[in-house]
């Protein structure tokens, strides 16, 4: 496996909700060990584009390749791509009647037709990677909300994906939370686990991110390494959202 | 007793219609939705004596014949998988979308996220709803007498009319139905403390 070969492409992805156009011409590739980041403010499509991208979601327009296979209209296989995509939402969406160890071990066992013992091993395994092998026979109303997310994460890990989305992993999180979340998947942008991250934590784009791509109005406004987008974008509306953060941020520390 | 085989017979199989008629209304095509809601639509409509009168005394004229006993387990299966089905479609429809997202971004396919994500929960929120409708069937199992069943109420009025001692007589009815239902609301109530999970009530 070629270092720079293109894990996910995707070309002119429209999208419209109630004569609304979500999405009105997304195209960027993301090559393999990559993590790219998607900033923007509320409403310009981000969350859209994850869900156009593993199909929880069709897309109008518009063309997906996951690995050189295009998944875009394929309803059969959309299955199998899924699989290799590791999703992680906002609001966790743990099963709530299954421990944190059969939330990360079921799909192993019912997609992956794993055996028991082989699918409840690799749970605890993964589970350990988030650091919470403890826990593991904890329901999820009983787990914290980082908790919650870092099963969520163990559980999208454990289906082995070529990429992760992440959907604004942190927003529903405690702020004192969210540091145990981020620092999972700082580890995992460490081990050069391709992902596609929506956020609003600049802090932790700044530090793993590849490239920000900034949306707005449907479109990516302005792409490329962390500090030109952050610090010196060319574009108005980004230097505006971005000296917006950074006030909050200032105000935070002082 | 004859009651008690009914209401065993009757449950099970009504049970699983209720389940299957709700996973069609909410997860069935258009004709799908539409056989299952017309189904249900006509047995919560017609009272249940009217059904079981049908089954037995009118399908014969179009040649099909049900014993009395088996006239019964049909009517009761139909009318009380009918008006389970309502309680299965709203809990299933009362399941956070979010875990329908997640266990379709795992990559499961329609009927695994139904058997293995959506009804675990949505049949444990059900419960309540079910419960009461199986003791409702006890009570209304009294029809079957009059199709020819030997059940309790049926036993009964063939011995009040011999004895002429209705005190007693139907008192000892009520009070065996009572036990009965008294020992299945007990049994319904254990169940659903054992399949309780926790939290997942204060999530409603």
């Amino acid at each position: 496996m070629a270092d720079g070969e293109v894990v996910l492409k995707v070309e002119d992805l429209e999208k419209t909700y109630a004569g609304n156009k979500v999405l009105n011409g997304v195209s960027f590739e993301i090559d393999r060990g990559q993590i790219k980041v998607i900033c923007g403010p509320s409403g310009s499509g981000k969350s859209t584009l994850l869900r156009c991208l593993n199909l929880l979601t069709h897309p109008d327009k518009g063309r997906v390749w996951l690995e050189g296979k295009e998944i875009t209209h394929e309803v059969g296989d959309v299955n199998k791509a899924r699989q290799k995509i590791g999703f992680v939402f906002q609001e966790f969406n743990l099963f709530n009647h299954l421990t944190a160890l059969k939330n990360v071990s079921i799909a192993l066992e019912i997609v992956k037709k794993m055996k028991k013992d082989e699918a409840r091993d690799l749970a605890l395994k993964e589970l350990g990677r988030v650091n919470l092998a403890d826990d593991a026979h904890k329901y999820p109303a009983e787990l914290s909300g980082g908790q919650k997310q870092r099963v969520a994460i163990a559980r999208a890990l454990a289906m082995n994906p070529v990429i992760m989305f992440y959907d604004e992993p942190t927003s529903a999180l405690d702020p004192h939370l969210i540091g145990e979340v981020l620092d999972v998947m700082k580890k995992l942008a460490q081990e050069k686990l391709t992902s596609l991250v929506v956020t609003h934590e600049i802090g932790f784009a700044r530090s793993v991110a590849d490239e920000i791509m900034f949306m707005g109005d449907g479109k990516i406004l302005e792409r490329g390494p962390p500090n030109q987008v952050i610090e010196n974008s060319k574009h108005e509306v980004v230097q505006k959202f971005f000296k917006r953060i950074n006030e909050l941020y200032r105000r935070n520390e002082a | 007793m004859i009651t008690i085989e009914l209401i065993v017979v009757s449950v099970p199989i009504g049970v699983a219609l209720a389940i299957t008629l709700g996973v069609a209304r909410v997860y069935g095509n258009r004709s799908v939705s539409l056989v299952a809601t017309s189904i249900v639509g006509i047995f919560r409509g017609f009272p249940a004596i009217v059904t079981l009168f049908i089954i037995f005394f009118a399908l014969p004229d179009v040649g099909v014949f049900f014993s009395p006993y088996w006239s019964a387990v049909l009517g009761f299966v139909l009318v009380t998988g009918a008006y389970q089905s309502e309680y299965v479609r709203g809990s299933i429809q009362s399941v956070q979308a979010g875990q329908s997202l997640a266990a379709e971004a795992l990559g499961m396919s329609k009927p695994q996220e139904i058997v293995h994500i959506i009804l675990p929960q949505a049949l444990r929120a059900a419960l309540p709803g079910i419960s009461n409708e199986i003791i409702y069937l006890i009570l209304y199992s009294s029809l079957a007498s009059y199709i020819g069943v030997q059940e309790i109420f049926g036993v009964a009025r063939t011995f009040n009319s011999l004895e002429f001692k209705p005190i007693e007589i139907f008192l000892t009815a009520g009070l065996m139905y009572a036990a009965i239902a008294t020992v299945c609301f007990v049994g319904f109530r254990l169940l659903e403390r054992r399949l309780r999970i926790p939290g997942l009530e204060a999530a409603r």
